[in-house]
């Protein structure tokens, strides 16, 4: 019992260590880009939610779709009424793995190159995407991730009505920028 | 009882050991605070058919309205079916902000100058505060510029002038269907005879129903309160004006299709003056197009949003 009881303990400690290594934001950043030939389209959404574990390299994203901010208010309307329908799906999600060439100690300065792996799920559709990205320690307590990739529109069934097929990307580039704190 | 309870503290211990991927989503989630979630898109644009909806434009931006009313299509082949005698109104529309819209525009059916305020007091929302719809009041003025049908009378400019006052009242019960209520009260300075009510009641109601994400039916009906008016407008009773439309939105144009008994695009003219009588084919179709343009960048209002401020 006594054994059991440390081991119980151990458990716990352990789990406790490991919840340092997790890293926070509720204000990243994801912007997405559409370029064409007659129009450019950008959405910043700020209210990003992220964390990831630096103990194990796990990752996760969530976001509001209706947070996405456009340059015009109807095409904001648009967005989340006929292309990402976020009455039915409001969340878009991102959970995967960080891969770095050597571990990464988030409190010691210094910037990492990764490679990223994982599910994104937009419009209620996953996929699996891979993109590269880094992360940048300043010591004091703050880990910058930037990644920039590209996801096609069709990919996650969003359907794009024919008189703005000139007007939308077929790809899509999307920046994430996330400042993380310790939890 | 030891070992249940040896098991129990095993189980504890390690149902809470380090989380993979899929756990840290969950978490995620449940930090997340629910959001305030407004309604919107309740209509296509700022009119049902011929009467306003809830909608006001955003802010900065400016709505360009072009409306056509034809004739009777029960005049025939000869008439075209209406399509030779039109009648036309041009608007402009601007949002100060993204709840306070005004708007002018020039009719050629009475030559009739108008302009309103629309104010949206209360947005229907759901999350974490709830309400259950959008109220938007408004209220225009409109000039019947006509050369005075009685030039020998001594005629004041104050009899040209029309009031409405409207209570807009709508909700968006799913993503497809709205409905809202309109009760109106239209003032009329000067009118036929006695008989006839200064101040006009009625009682609009109003309903879309989305067929695909960029084409929605819509219906609107205007039920005058008995009693008010009873002078005949050459020669015909005043009816309550029943319209049906379609609308189509094609990017920042929303095309509006309709049969209506209405002449008029002005709320003196549809809820006062219609005449004509569906049963008898006294239809007129028409049309309204819309062009949105954005005058001024909404980024501001993102930093706005950010620190939680969302009205």
């Amino acid at each position: 019992m006594k054994n059991l009881i440390l081991l119980a303990l151990l458990a716990v400690t352990l789990q406790a260590a490991q919840a340092q290594n997790r890293w926070f934001t509720k204000e990243g950043y994801v912007r997405f880009y559409s370029h064409t030939p007659l129009e450019d389209i950008e959405a910043k959404n700020y209210q990003v939610n992220s964390l990831v574990d630096f103990s194990t390299g796990d990752m996760a994203f969530s976001m509001l779709m209706k947070s996405f901010q456009f340059e015009k208010a109807l095409m904001e309307e648009h967005f989340n009424e006929k292309y990402v329908e976020s009455a039915k799906f409001p969340k878009s999600t991102f959970e995967g793995k960080y891969i770095a060439s050597s571990p990464i100690d988030p409190r010691k300065a210094g910037e990492h190159k990764v490679t990223v792996r994982g599910k994104l799920t937009i419009h209620g559709v996953t996929r699996d995407v891979e993109t590269t990205g880094t992360f940048k320690a300043d010591g004091n307590g703050t880990v910058i991730g930037t990644a920039v990739f590209t996801v096609k529109v069709a990919d996650y069934e969003i359907k794009v009505p024919g008189v703005v097929k000139d007007n939308i990307a077929e790809s899509i580039e999307i920046t994430v920028k996330t400042e993380y704190k310790p939890m | 009882m030891r070992k249940s309870l040896q098991i129990a503290l095993l189980l504890f211990a390690f149902a809470s050991f380090p989380a993979r991927a899929q756990d840290l989503l969950d978490m995620l989630n449940e930090t997340e605070e629910e959001p305030v979630e407004y309604a919107f898109a309740t209509f296509k644009t700022t009119r049902l058919i011929n009467g306003h909806s809830i909608e006001t434009n955003s802010g900065k931006e400016l709505l360009f309205l072009i409306s056509h009313r034809f004739g009777r299509i029960n005049g025939g082949a000869s008439e075209f079916f209406g399509l030779d005698n039109a009648t036309i109104r041009l608007g402009l529309e601007y949002g100060i902000t993204d709840r306070l819209g005004v708007g002018v525009g020039r009719s050629s059916f009475e030559k009739l100058y108008d302009g309103f305020v629309k104010y949206k007091v209360l947005q229907q929302k759901s999350g974490a505060e709830n309400f259950p719809v959008t109220v938007t009041l408004f209220a225009s003025t409109a000039i019947k510029t006509l050369e005075w049908p009685e030039p020998e009378r001594e005629n004041y400019f104050s009899s040209r002038m029309y009031y409405t006052f409207q209570a807009l009242v709508a909700r968006k019960f799913s993503e497809g269907f709205s409905l809202q209520l309109s009760p109106t009260l239209v003032h009329r300075n000067l009118v036929d005879s006695l008989a006839d009510a200064n101040d006009v009641f009625a009682l609009g109601i109003g309903a879309r129903q989305k067929i695909t994400g960029s084409l929605s039916v819509n219906a609107e009906y205007f039920y005058v309160i008995p009693g008010q008016i009873s002078s005949r407008l050459n020669g015909e009773e005043v009816q309550n004006a029943l319209s049906i439309g379609l609308d189509l939105e094609t990017g920042g144009h929303v095309f509006q299709l309709h049969m209506t008994n209405s002449r008029g695009m002005v709320e003196k003219l549809f809820v006062t003056e219609s005449t004509g009588n569906w049963l008898d084919g006294d239809i007129h179709f028409g049309f309204n197009i819309s062009r949105v343009f954005s005058l001024g960048s909404s980024e501001g209002k993102g930093e706005k949003k950010k620190k939680g401020d969302d009205s």
